[in-house]
């Protein structure tokens, strides 16, 4: 299988990664028509899909440009709060559909902007300075959110870093953003088909781009960066190119979740939540998108299996993600499997999944 | 293999988010708060607050009889509405939660579309209860703490100069913080020293302390768990700087953290409704059966906070005359006409004669306590007296 | 004198940093892995120095030597079980591995231990150092910090650059493939920069929990991102560069929230640590790495 033509790969990943949303589209929606999903599957649908989303993105700048983002959830949370924003003030006024397109549009130019203010002077230099860079950017982002307060009333708006009562507002006025509180009184809007439709349109995004002229470049880049830069490839625009719409990915991904909350924090976008979607990323097989997409959707859900654990939920679900990583990654298992003769996928994932700099070190 | 695998991860998935209906005899109730996390304390202690109470109600055999489910949220909106969804597939008719603030922001909207009673223990933002009219707290708003607070200080003259050392990216902290604020502006209070921390960078608290103690701050107003409080009153010990201490309910636990040198809370003042070191009978067999059922801790305010609130739903449930096949809704229905009428009135650990109006805010007497020879002692009857009028008027 | 005492407690506070990133730049420079556990690390040895010198009243010296034994031990267990396993894999499925066992470790503690907070006695029993007439106190557990890294520090470069292991583990870090060819055994060597880091974990831990003295299962986890920045900040895999990293990082943290703003002083740090990474992309200290063709 692995010796495949690259055509025949392409096609082969189109088609898996559809025929998965298909699937889980169709079962969900089967589910719900016959009265048997359950509130917490219900409940699970919208955040799902986000990471998802969330997966899909952060394998862009992974497994595909080959470098380590540690802060993706600060896109995320960038497109959260400035999409949530926009529909919470002036969206209010606007028709319901209309506000949400914007929400998603005004979200998603804002993750790319961040992305575009963070790749622009780090994309230049090689190495795992992104991976540094993005971690302090996400822990800069969340700190900031964190104390942010904005209120407005006759007088205009008032900004403040310290705390609501240096906002100086009038009695009457609105506190629209709350610090610590963050965004509060978000009217819900979470509809799966959307969902859906947002990881419909970002597989054909993300396909094209990698099978496109540019994306052919991103992974020669990848894949031997001197050679690349050789045969006039422009090294900085391209990695730029792929980090930025992995960012705006990420927006649209932050407005999609917190639409479906009526509360939003800066906390939650903080560190943990980054390496949480980058285990989704490696355990589904760095620079496999159906891989990615199947192990966002377990590790999502599985915390949520393991309620029957009550205290020990995450404790097991610690040994489990061990356990996983151990069993789908350690040579001494992958071998093991390929002598039972089974056809894995890990072993062509494997290989493309290795960055140019994970070969150099390992071998 | 590895297909196999997921083929059998995703048929348990399925298995586990189809409905399953069952019959009950008793009123499901359920509670929510992080039982895991950084926020562990707080969600564990109401789970053994609400597991006693929850016995004590059966184990009296009332009309009300309840069985009772707790789920963790650790401390995240996401995982808190997900917990409240599992509770609702469980069967749950009132919800006894959600412990902290945000999470109790996100389920209470959730609630709101399912009119499901909520009381929450300890989410203390003013914004939880506006959520909608179905929701209703036991703990005081933190605008109510806030200017009682700055009110108590002001009339009983115990701080001139004052310095805040509060938690920004806290809610229930910063909620406190600009309610204090905005009152001690009004009565007078000068605050001299206002300084934050987060949970991210309170690793070292000690240089907050010496800006209070550069600022020349006579009291310092803690409106913080016991946690980091702990830390500062060693902060400001260690060098030589002995302002008073002002909390909140928050502070309560402080006695109890194991380790902890209790010399170094001597003359630490609080406002709050529950002191586990408390004389009366009640306390006394609450802690008892706490440390039972923890495993020998000592019951903080969120505790006792959770045990009200089972006890005050069981009370009104009987009054309203509640049974196990009402819908949450109609239940919802009964208990909050009950539970807003003035005659009906609750006597528990946080407070006597607790009385709540349709907004959902709780009107009871915060005490005003200090701490001597590592016991809690009530400053005066005077001052808590004061100070229930500001907790009125802020209302 | 105001600026002087806070920037003493800055270098307090860097002097911990300073002693939790010198572990975890040697681990990250031999076996070329972030040890995202290491915080925990430093967390399961508070635990143990509390419940041996707090609690039972063991000699603190003693209870401190038991820390580094059970973290010894518990490192070269983790080392066996998550990551030897994953040796030829790319490196980002052991880092994921990391985060697992220190989610297990934080999660682990909070079963055996609760989650109540427990507050520490200090380990170091000397009298504060006061200067300028009592206007600059200096505590007994800052120069005891400063004390143990710089010490540590010179050990670690002594044994870096001076003794056999040390030689091996430089072979093994320049070049893996290379240094098995030449007899060196990688497994053994990686297994005892495991063994040196979770050691000065358990030094660290007493030390952060004996100037800052809240003890909770997730006390590990922020210092140890601080101690990798500060790691990053002087050059990750230099040794002397962690140790700047770590005071530089303290004093930053501390006079911002001085002088600037305590909510955003995180914000404040992690802006300096890209500027310099930008200006000096290989860290303060770092060696720059030249790519062959």
């Amino acid at each position: 299988m692995a010796k495949n033509k690259k055509m025949n790969r392409t096609a082969r990943t189109y088609l898996t990664s559809f025929l998965l949303v298909a699937i889980f589209y169709g079962a969900v929606e089967l589910i719900k028509f016959s009265g048997h999903l359950t509130s917490k599957a219900t409940g699970l649908l919208i955040p799902v899909c986000a990471y998802i989303m969330m997966a899909i993105s952060l394998n862009l700048v992974v497994g595909f440009l080959g470098e380590l983002s540690l802060g993706h959830a600060a896109f995320m949370s960038a497109g959260a709060f400035v999409g949530v924003f926009f529909y919470n003030t002036a969206g209010a006024s606007l028709p319901g559909w209309l506000s949400v397109v914007l929400a998603f549009v005004i979200g998603g130019i804002a993750a790319g902007i961040f992305g575009v203010i963070v790749g622009v002077p780090v994309l230049r230099l090689s190495g795992d300075y992104l991976a540094i860079v993005t971690l302090a950017f996400g822990e800069i982002l969340k700190n900031v959110l964190n104390s942010l307060y904005i209120g407005v009333d006759s007088a205009g708006v008032h900004f403040s870093l310290k705390d609501q009562f240096s906002l100086n507002m009038e009695p009457t006025g609105k506190v629209l953003m709350k610090g610590a509180m963050g965004i509060t009184g978000i009217k819900k809007f979470s509809y799966f088909s959307v969902g859906i439709l947002l990881i419909v349109l970002t597989l054909i995004f993300v396909l094209n781009l990698m099978n496109s002229r540019a994306g052919r470049a991103i992974t020669a880049i990848r894949d031997d960066e001197i050679a690349a830069k050789s045969v006039g490839i422009n090294l900085t625009s391209y990695k730029l190119m792929a980090f930025v719409s992995s960012a705006v990915i990420a927006g649209l991904s932050g407005v999609l979740y917190a639409l479906n909350f009526a509360s939003l924090v800066a906390k939650k976008f903080d560190y943990n939540l980054s390496i949480n979607i980058l285990v989704m990323v490696v355990l589904g097989g760095m620079g496999s998108i159906p891989g990615a997409i199947v192990a966002a959707v377990i590790l999502t859900v599985l915390p949520e299996m393991l309620r029957g654990f009550s205290q020990y939920r995450m404790f097991i679900y610690s040994i489990v993600l061990i356990v996983m990583m151990l069993f789908n990654r350690a040579p001494a298992f992958v071998a093991w499997r390929q002598r039972l003769g089974l056809k894995i996928h890990t072993k062509k994932n494997g290989n493309s999944g290795s960055t140019a700099e994970d070969g150099k070190k390992e071998e | 293999m590895k297909k196999f695998i997921c083929v059998a991860m995703t048929g348990a998935l399925a298995a586990s988010f189809v409905v399953s209906a069952s019959a009950a005899d008793a009123i499901k109730i359920g509670g929510i708060g992080p039982t895991t996390g950084p926020a562990a304390i707080y969600g564990t202690a109401a789970m053994y607050g609400e597991q006693i109470a929850v016995d004590e109600v059966n184990a009296a055999g009332g009309a009300v009889q309840f069985d009772w489910k707790f789920e963790d949220d650790t401390h995240d909106a996401e995982t808190s509405v997900n917990a409240y969804n599992s509770l609702k597939d469980w069967g749950m008719q009132i919800l006894a939660g959600t412990v902290t603030t945000n999470p109790c922001l996100a389920v209470g909207a959730e609630a709101v579309n399912d009119n499901m009673f909520v009381m929450t223990p300890s989410a203390s933002s003013q914004d939880v209860i506006d959520t909608g009219d179905n929701i209703f707290q036991i703990c005081f708003t933190d605008p109510n703490q806030g200017t009682a607070s700055a009110d108590y200080i002001s009339q009983k003259g115990l701080g001139t100069k004052i310095g805040v050392i509060y938690n920004s990216s806290d809610a229930y902290s910063s909620g406190i913080n600009t309610n204090f604020q905005a009152e001690a502006a009004n009565v007078g209070l000068e605050v001299v020293a206002n300084e934050a921390f987060t949970d991210d960078n309170s690793t070292d608290l000690t240089t907050q302390v010496q800006a209070c103690k550069d600022a020349g701050a006579d009291l310092i107003f803690l409106p913080i768990y016991y946690t980091p409080a702990s830390q500062i009153l060693k902060a400001a010990n260690d060098m030589g700087y002995a302002p008073k201490f002002f909390g909140c309910d928050g502070l309560d636990g402080i006695l109890a953290v194991d380790g902890f040198d209790t010399s170094l809370a001597e003359g630490v003042m609080l406002l709050t409704p529950f002191v586990a070191t408390a004389q009366d009978d009640a306390t006394k067999a609450f802690v008892e059966k706490y440390k039972e059922v923890s495993g020998g801790d000592v019951p903080n305010q969120f505790a006792a906070d959770a045990y009200d609130v089972v006890k005050v739903i069981a009370q009104a449930g009987e009054q309203a005359g509640i049974t196990a096949d009402m819908s949450a809704s109609d239940i919802c229905e009964a208990l909050k006409a009950t539970i807003t009428d003035p005659s009906f009135s609750y006597d528990g650990l946080t407070g006597s004669g607790m009385t709540w109006d349709a907004s959902g805010a709780v009107s009871k007497d915060p005490k005003g306590m200090i701490i001597e020879n590592g016991e809690y002692q009530p400053i005066d009857e005077a001052g808590a007296e004061a100070s229930t009028e500001a907790a009125t008027e802020a209302e | 004198m105001q600026f002087l005492s806070y920037l003493v407690r800055g270098i307090s506070l860097g002097s911990v940093y300073a002693l939790i990133a010198l572990g975890y730049t040697m681990v990250y420079g031999i076996a070329k892995m972030l040890n995202f556990a290491h915080g925990d690390i430093i967390m399961v040895g508070g635990y143990v120095v509390f419940f041996a010198f707090c609690q039972g009243g063991m000699n603190p010296w003693l209870a401190v030597i038991l820390a580094i034994a059970a973290c010894t031990l518990l490192g070269i267990t983790i080392e066996k079980v998550a990551y030897k396993p994953l040796r030829g894999a790319p490196s980002l499925a052991v880092l994921i591995t990391a985060i697992g066992v220190s989610y297990f470790l934080q999660n682990g503690a909070m079963l055996l231990w609760s989650s109540e907070p427990k507050s520490f006695t200090s380990v170091v029993s000397l009298p504060a150092l006061n200067l300028f007439g009592g206007k600059l106190q200096i505590s007994a557990e800052t120069l005891v910090t400063i004390a143990a890294s710089v010490v540590i520090m010179v050990a670690l470069i002594w044994f870096v650059n001076k003794t056999r292991p040390g030689h091996a583990m430089q072979a093994v870090s320049e070049d893996r493939g290379a240094a098995q060819l030449m007899g060196i055994n990688v497994n053994g060597i990686i297994s005892l920069t495991f063994a040196i880091g979770s050691g000065l974990a358990a030094i660290a831990g007493a030390l952060l929990l004996s100037s800052y003295p809240t003890l909770v299962p997730t006390t590990g986890a922020m210092p140890g991102i601080k101690a990798f920045v500060a790691a990053v900040f002087g050059g990750i895999g230099s040794i002397p560069g962690a140790f700047l990293g770590g005071i530089l990082l303290g004093i930053i943290e501390n006079l911002s929230k001085a002088y600037i703003s305590t909510q955003l002083s995180d914000a404040i740090v992690f802006l300096v640590l890209i500027v310099v990474l930008l200006v000096k992309p290989s860290g303060l200290l770092g060696k720059k790495q030249t790519v062959k063709v």
